[in-house]
């Protein structure tokens, strides 16, 4: 297909979307959703539709993630936009026969403010939507993720076809001048990127996408690759062109299967419309994209590493220089970007540089997703414009911690980034204002910590994480991750002593300023971080052999205070390795041996009978 | 044998000669990457044994030993470490009497874990078969696992 | 020829040596563990770490890896690279204490303390040995496998190797293997005899100071590397 047969074909999809006045139930079918109950739903829908004859006149839709994953499966019923949160399959028959026939709304699947009460009917209203500035998401609710007929109809590949028209330079121009930078955490500018990649020597060029998103707790990368795989592909389309690159690589984490198939499907279907091809809508342009899949190793999402692992070895970085941009995959020059940053090339090219730059702060331009998860009330992804706080998105977005739990810290840049307090929550993120408080925006998850989270803890999980997932060729990270998780491991075991702090904060100096790649020098930061703002708590650990949170087994024992008990044996019953005895109307007690700090007895206790406790001293 | 280098020789077409995704596609087949099935690919690919097996050991997706029927995968990411995913896991542990990477006697279960599904609303998360149970509690651990008896 | 600046020293270096090539050649000395001339390098011990300066930003890399170019300023020994050197000298003790050679690079960047429990591996991961099978004797037998702290470097399925000649390269250039130390004590896991002409060395008191290919590696740890305190095995 060449420019003008695809402008036809493009608008007669835009007018018939325009023009279409039924009703269109929309399912949203991420990972989340379908995890919860959403693909059975999808079925219950399209049966029903059947049944009674409706399937011609009433459109269904699976749509890519929303983001309220708090309260999915959720069904949006358009045009109005009418918004379903937690849809059962029984609610399907009913929602059909209200909603979609009579235009009557079902109160109980409408989304209620909890603050307010109010009941919020129309998806554009609630709350956790309304307060986000949503623009690469935006279109995730709009379209079928496994049609190119929906990406197009809705204005996609617009942005490749305009840029075809200009020289590969003035792309390049644009990107600088729009200020967009890296998102997968470094933040390098990324139309720097390009063009030192255009201006390296060489034929043979490539552009790669890193749909490596490794940081637990993170998935922004994984709702754009399944909800709208082809903004990813326009982008780099339009990067290659501009770069000289006639193959592209998307590297997917395996543990992403819906992503990979939606990516592969988008690929043969840009295939058949001719925008990947031989030559690309017609022009003097080869390109194509081929799709890899991780297998499960966090180094991977380091550019180098991710290199090797497309080249079939194991994923071990090397040392820069040369850059990949002079040298890379296959050993040629090598652009490579992650998922959000390409794509939120088609909109750059779209609304302009300054329309982009006219967003976010001074230094960070744009809007960044975050994936706001942990102890929060509503858990989902949120796209903000850069320089939003930690508190409007916590707070005002987020409804603070669930339970009337007190929000005590959030962990933002994933096992690369640190803790901070919420006294610091009054700081903008975007990719310079959090590294004097120690963190790093990196990727995008947030990962909220209440009362309840021991920080000693978190830094403990990290660096086991790290000991696990270093490649292990250089002896200050390999060997460094291994002493923090012991040193820590005595700590929360109950062995920690005083000097351990030191130790730690010297040893941690030498991994970041010594260790080869990304992974290594970041590597002490959950530590260094925590000690910094938490340093209470380690104290607690080490000299009063207390965890604060009681999330360290050895630190803390559940007793029930046998004043308070009234013997109604409901935490006896819910104990999952019955550890608790006691008659009716006697005070119960736990057997300490058995019990596993489940902390179920304590959440349920109508009388706050159940108490944490510090310990004895105790040793291995 | 035969039978096998015909497979290995499919699968290193279906996937362009790229090592890691034959074998992926191995596994998916045999549920396990044997020795025979790693020395064929190493044959037919012309890569050393020796970087054919640690390819095979340096990622975690692979596994060297034969699975069990149902494969039981417990993320640990942060927000599910955060709302306790390790209680979770203890609690199977002590239920299947088995280890984390290890399978149960009756190769029944294979217990596993992995650093983040993506699913963090739903955390503590638990998949078995490919099927997902979210919000997981020690208590429900149980009553899952009654599901497969 | 792009010019350096090393130490203080301006040099015009050859395109493409490395940092390390050029200070050597200027006779500056830079500890090495896992570099070899004749093998490629691999960056992995992080003994030669330098400082370096590009334009108005510093930072640390290994002159084993790192190629010359223009106006590039190196110090070789500033303070924090010497505390960075001895940390890392702490980790490989803690990992290795049983190693002549690490025993001596301790003593000369004056390490007192290693604050760490020693773990009595017989195996520090430099990746000569399997530098040397691939390059020197294309034979590919032995390799990385796992990786951070479950890494080890043994022959596909632990299992005899068709590809290795016997040829005992790897022993050979093992600076755990090669000559050994049984200085080093369960509570003070530093030695530094060698180091102090003063001290009586091993070698007074124990015969058999290096790993003998008569043993036919039945020790084990060229294959795999050994868990236990195997402090009287040594040998």
């Amino acid at each position: 297909m060449n420019i003008g047969e695809f402008e036809g074909l493009a608008r007669g999809l835009i007018e018939r979307r325009e023009a279409a006045k039924n009703v269109c139930i929309t399912v949203c079918s991420g990972t989340g959703c379908r995890a919860c109950g959403g693909e059975e739903v999808v079925r219950a829908f399209a049966a029903e539709l059947e049944n009674l004859g409706l399937t011609g006149t009433v459109e269904l839709r699976d749509t890519g993630c929303h983001g309220f994953c708090e309260r999915g499966p959720i069904v949006v019923i358009l045009p109005e936009g009418i918004f379903y949160q937690r849809v059962t399959v029984d609610a399907v028959p009913e929602i059909i026969e209200q909603t979609v026939r009579h235009g009557k709304l079902i109160e109980r699947l409408l989304y209620e403010d909890p603050q307010s009460k109010e009941k919020v009917v129309y998806e554009k209203d609630v709350p956790f939507y309304k307060r986000q500035h949503r623009l690469v998401l935006a279109n995730n609710l709009l379209i079928d993720p496994t049609s190119i007929e929906d990406y197009i109809s809705i204005g996609g590949y617009q942005s490749l076809v305009k840029a075809l028209a200009m020289q590969p330079e003035e792309i390049i121009e644009i990107i600088k001048r729009s200020g967009l930078r890296g998102r997968g955490g470094a933040g390098f500018p990324t139309g720097r990127k390009w063009e030192h990649c255009r201006r390296a020597k060489g034929t043979i060029k490539y552009v790669i996408c890193n749909g490596d998103e490794g940081d637990p707790g993170a998935y922004m990368d994984r709702s754009v690759m399944e909800g709208n795989p082809h903004s990813v592909i326009e982008g780099m389309i339009i990067g290659a062109y501009a770069i000289g690159a006639n193959e592209g690589w998307i590297y997917v984490r395996n543990e992403y299967p819906l992503a990979v198939k939606h990516l592969t499907r988008a690929v043969e279907q840009a295939r058949e419309l001719g925008i990947l091809a031989g030559s690309v809508l017609g022009l003097d342009f080869p390109f194509d994209v081929r799709i890899a899949k991780g297998a499960g190793a966090f180094v991977c999402g380091e550019g180098t590493a991710l290199i090797a692992s497309i080249e079939g070895k194991i994923g071990v970085p090397r040392q820069r220089p040369p850059r990949t941009t002079q040298q890379g995959l296959f050993g040629k020059p090598t652009n490579m970007n992650n998922v959000e940053t390409w794509a939120n090339v088609p909109l750059i090219i779209d609304k302009g540089a300054e329309w982009f730059s006219s967003i976010g702060t001074e230094t960070s331009k744009g809007t960044k997703i975050f994936s706001l998860v942990g102890k929060v009330q509503n858990t989902g992804l949120v796209e903000v414009p850069m320089g939003a706080t930690l508190a409007q998105i916590v707070y005002d977005i987020g409804g603070g911690a669930p339970n009337g739990r007190d929000v005590k810290a959030i962990q933002i840049g994933g096992p690369s980034g640190g803790c901070l307090p919420k006294e610091l929550f009054y700081l903008p993120i975007d990719y310079d204002s959090l590294v004097e408080a120690g963190a790093m925006m990196g990727s995008g998850g947030l990962i909220v910590m209440d009362e309840d989270t021991c920080m000693v803890d978190v830094a403990r999980y990290f660096s086991n994480f790290l000991q696990e997932e270093s490649c292990g060729k250089c002896v200050t990270c390999r060997e460094g991750t291994q002493r923090m998780y012991e040193i820590l491991t005595d700590i929360t075991e109950g062995r920690g002593k005083e000097e351990d702090l030191d130790l730690l904060e010297e040893l941690g100096a030498t991994v970041r300023d010594a260790s080869l790649c990304g992974l290594g020098q970041t590597a002490p930061n959950p530590v260094l971080s925590t000690m910094r703002y938490f340093r209470g708590e380690y104290l607690a650990h080490i000299t009063e052999k207390r965890c604060p949170a009681g999330v360290c087994r050895a630190l803390t024992a559940y007793r029930i205070d046998p004043d308070r008990c009234t013997g109604c044996m409901l935490c006896k019953k819910q104990c999952p390795q019955q550890a608790i005895e006691g008659e009716r109307k006697k005070p119960h007690t736990i057997v300490q041996d058995a019990c596993i700090r489940c902390r179920i007895c304590f959440d349920v206790c109508k009388v706050g009978a159940v108490m944490k406790t510090g310990v004895e001293v105790v040793h291995a | 044998m035969a039978e096998l280098s015909q497979v290995v020789g499919e699968l290193i077409s279906r996937n362009g000669g790229l090592l890691i995704g034959v074998l992926e596609d191995v596994q998916d087949r045999y549920s396990y990457l044997s020795e025979d099935a790693l020395r064929e690919v190493s044959k037919r690919l012309r890569i050393p044994l020796r970087d054919v097996y640690g390819v095979a050991t340096f990622y975690r997706a692979f596994k060297l030993k034969p699975c069990g029927k149902y494969l039981i995968n417990v993320c640990l990411g942060t927000a599910c470490h955060v709302r306790r995913a390790t209680g979770v896991l203890e609690t199977i542990r002590r239920e299947l009497n088995v280890e984390v990477g290890e399978t149960t006697e009756d190769m029944k279960f294979t217990l596993e874990t992995v650093n983040c599904l993506g699913a963090c609303a739903l955390g503590p998360i638990m998949v078995v078969g490919g099927k997902y149970y979210g919000q997981m509690t020690p208590q429900k651990v149980k009553k899952v696992l009654k599901e497969y008896a | 020829m792009p010019n350096v600046e090393i130490d203080g020293i301006s040099f015009d270096a050859p395109e493409g040596w490395t940092i390390l090539e050029a200070a050597r050649f200027l006779g500056l000395n830079i500890p090495t563990l896992c570099y070899r001339e004749g093998l490629t390098h691999w960056g992995g011990c992080r003994l030669c770490i330098v400082e370096i300066r590009i334009g108005d930003r510093t930072k640390f890399v290994t002159s084993c890896t790192c190629p010359v170019e223009e106006d590039l300023v190196v110090r070789t020994a500033t303070p924090r690279v010497v505390e960075m050197r001895k940390m890392i000298l702490e980790l490989l003790i803690a990992q290795c204490p049983t190693s002549k050679v690490l025993q001596d690079m301790a003593a000369s960047v004056g390490l007192e303390k290693v604050r760490f429990k020693p773990k009595w591996e017989q195996c520090i991961f430099c990746g000569l040995c399997v530098r040397m099978c691939d390059e020197q004797m294309m034979a590919k037998a032995i390799g990385f496998v796992n990786r951070g702290n479950r890494l080890q470097i043994t022959t596909p399925f632990d299992a005899t190797s068709d590809e290795c000649r016997r040829c005992g390269g790897c022993i050979y250039i093992c600076p755990a293997c090669t000559l050994r130390c049984e200085g080093a004590a369960p509570a003070e896991v530093l030695c530094g005899r060698c180091a102090n002409s003063l001290q009586p060395t091993c070698l007074e008191d124990y015969e058999n100071f290096s790993c003998w290919m008569g043993l036919k590696g039945e020790c084990g740890t060229c294959v795999k590397p050994v868990h236990e305190d195997k402090q009287e095995e040594n040998s």
